[in-house]
């Protein structure tokens, strides 16, 4: 196989690579300028549909596809950049945006030049703080070198990039919940259909790509569709920036291409994990697409083939490993709590089921758990999300996802917490009410150091009808 | 204008600058977010005659611009501290001790997340995921600036750091963090 040459990060290291100066003098900006005016909008869709370019934001929709989903006879498309970034320990955007922003303004020009959009929209959140200032600032630079404006190149086409900034809300990174925030509303996620495509952003024909996807758009309009393609595996081709953090020795953003192995990312480019331990598992791609166990990391990260460890997908290639020093319990009470704080409270089954999952992980993880919980979060978890058809957008399956994979690989260790963590504080459970009525005792109840009590249960209290299931 | 109707709390300036923003979109209630981002930002929150004044700017009901705003986390309707830092709660911080820094921060000041300190300097708020996981346990302060890989006692030197007030144009590396261990 030939070396791998990165070419989204090829600047990143260069000094001063978010000026216009040093992206132009590197070449930038002669594919746009090549593209539009000598190509037409349909030949490009052509070339990023021939390249079967995936988009990077999570989702893996074939790119060029989305694009001919436009109405040919639309009179006005607008094209959403979404760089919402807010899966928890995902950065690549970031890097992209703060180090080589004109590479993401070309992109996203020659795109909208592909799809006949006159204004691109980069939803970015509101922490990107610096990268945001950064953007505007290439964005008035490229301005006022005639690579946006009226008529660019000559070619008659008009191009005009604004950015707008989110205010702290998860949601707005899924593509409808965005442009209802563009608009001025709450980040409601839409039904669908109709998709973005036929009515989006002001009820127009819109255009809803992440950053990296379109970053990858002029490197394939420069190098072609089979170049793109000669990179990664079946289905899941071309460059991709994969983010390593948690407990490794040192956390990197690396381009690579689509289908490392989770271990080859971890010992070759984040130095291996911490301390000297052991991994015990790893998030693969934004905490919403579940956990791998350390069985599992040979498994090749792109879009198919990580589904067969049982996850939701590839997402968005961030990588959180978890030493075995880490107790999963803590693990999914942070996924837990994430997704109650940030669901969208528009549908039931999500704002509900999330607040749930996070109060029974809560309570586990205080000492008052039951081993009946984990059946009612497994079955919660099954209920929950696009998946089953309960909700509108795929938070909840998101939120779902973590405790399926959680409890489906280390149910064990959650079972051991449960039965070694009894707190009397936490407050009666089950299990201390079984006690306390004057049940056999377990050998693991006498493990934790709870004694029956002297005045009979019957007493007290009618023995419940039927044994309670917390003493099995 | 008569004695009876107060002047208005958004300065013309500030107006402008919002006005500015109305032809970049079809319709001027795309301009909430903007607007409220620049109020929050003039400010330090976004005053409840400021929200009807905005709605007027905008041609639309106060009570959509509210119905927005407290959607997002992001827009209080009291003032926040001079430099608000965001210390991050989310896994890759989580797992390196992200909860226990917040609590750190939050006890030296004598508050409880989302609470100002008594000078009015600090705000301190949890986050999820600020996006900045290869500092992790990371923390941002509004002004842009990021700190990390932190320990208690860079958290000490973070709130001394960002209590000399904001600055302008940060780096994108880390302006403080933890010595290296080995």
């Amino acid at each position: 196989m030939p070396a791998f040459e990165p070419v989204l990060s090829r600047n990143f290291q260069v000094p001063d690579s978010h000026t216009l100066r040093v992206y132009t003098e590197r070449g930038g900006y002669s594919t746009a300028r090549h593209v539009l005016t000598t190509m037409t909008p349909e030949a490009v869709v052509q070339v990023v549909k021939d390249s079967e370019l995936r988009g990077r934001g999570g989702a893996g929709f074939a790119t060029g596809l989305k694009w001919t989903f436009l109405p040919k006879d639309r009179k006005e498309t607008f094209m959403c950049v979404n760089a919402d970034e807010s899966e928890p320990a995902t950065f690549n955007n970031r890097w992209l945006m703060e180090r080589d922003p004109h590479q993401l303004l070309e992109g996203i020009l020659i795109s909208c030049f592909a799809t006949q959009a006159q204004i691109a929209y980069i939803y970015i959140r509101f922490e990107y703080i610096n990268a945001t200032r950064i953007l505007e600032q290439a964005i008035a630079e490229a301005r006022a070198a005639g690579h946006l404006g009226r008529n660019i190149y000559g070619s008659g086409f008009d191009c005009e990039i604004y950015v707008h900034r989110g205010a702290g809300a998860y949601i707005c990174g899924e593509e409808t919940g965005l442009i209802e925030s563009l608009e001025g509303k709450r980040g409601w996620p839409r039904i669908k259909p109709p998709f973005p495509a036929i009515e989006g952003a002001f009820r127009k024909p819109t255009v809803v790509n992440n950053v990296e996807t379109l970053c990858c758009v002029p490197h394939i309009l420069e190098r072609g569709a089979s170049w793109f393609r000669s990179i990664g595996t079946p289905k899941s081709y071309g460059p991709k920036l994969y983010t390593v953090s948690g407990h490794v020795n040192r956390p990197v953003c690396v381009e690579l291409p689509l289908g490392v192995t989770a271990r080859e990312l971890i010992d070759e480019h984040a130095g291996g994990c911490w301390k000297g331990r052991k991994v015990k598992a790893v998030v693969p791609g934004g905490i919403s697409m579940g956990l791998m166990s350390a069985d599992e990391l040979d498994v090749k990260l792109d879009f198919e083939e990580i589904r067969k460890t049982g996850c939701l997908g590839l997402g968005t290639a961030a990588l959180t490993v978890l030493d075995d020093h880490t107790s999963l319990v803590d693990y999914l009470y942070n996924t837990c709590r994430f997704f109650a704080h940030e669901s969208c409270g528009q549908c039931t089954p999500c704002r509900e089921g999330t607040a749930w999952f996070y109060k029974t992980l809560k309570r586990i993880k205080a000492g008052g758990g039951r081993l009946e919980d984990l059946d009612l979060l497994r079955s919660l978890a099954q209920n929950l999300g696009i998946t089953p058809g309960t909700t509108i957008c795929g938070l909840a399956d998101g939120a779902a996802w973590p405790i399926r994979n959680a409890l489906d690989k280390f149910r064990p260790e959650f079972e051991d917490y449960i039965r070694t963590h009894q707190n009397p504080a936490a407050g009666p459970t089950p299990l201390q009410e079984a006690i306390f009525h004057g049940r056999p005792a377990d050998p693991l109840i006498t493990q934790i150091g709870l004694s029956k009590p002297s005045t009979p249960a019957s007493a007290l209290n009618p023995p419940p009808p039927t044994p309670s299931t917390a003493t099995h | 204008m008569d004695a009876s109707t107060p002047s208005p709390l958004i300065p013309e300036s500030l107006r402008d600058q919002i006005r500015a923003l109305f032809p970049r979109y079809p319709n001027k209630r795309a301009v909430t977010l903007p607007a409220l981002h620049l109020v929050q930002h003039h400010f330090r929150c976004v005053p409840h005659r400021a929200l009807a004044e905005i709605a007027d700017l905008l041609e639309i009901t106060p009570a959509e611009v509210h119905d927005t705003m407290s959607f997002y986390g992001f827009f209080t309707q009291a003032p926040v501290g001079d430099v608000r830092v965001w210390i991050c709660r989310s896994l890759s911080c989580m797992i390196r001790g992200g909860d226990q820094l917040l609590e750190h921060a939050c006890s030296r000041l004598g508050i409880q997340p989302g609470g100002t300190s008594p000078d009015g300097k600090i705000t301190i708020e949890l986050a999820e995921c600020l996006g900045i996981c290869e500092f992790a346990p990371a923390a941002l302060a509004d002004d842009g600036r990021i700190f990390g890989p932190l320990d208690e006692p860079s958290v000490d030197r973070l709130l001394d750091l960002v209590a000399q007030g904001p600055v302008t144009d940060p780096p994108i590396s880390p302006v403080l963090a933890a010595p290296a261990r080995p």
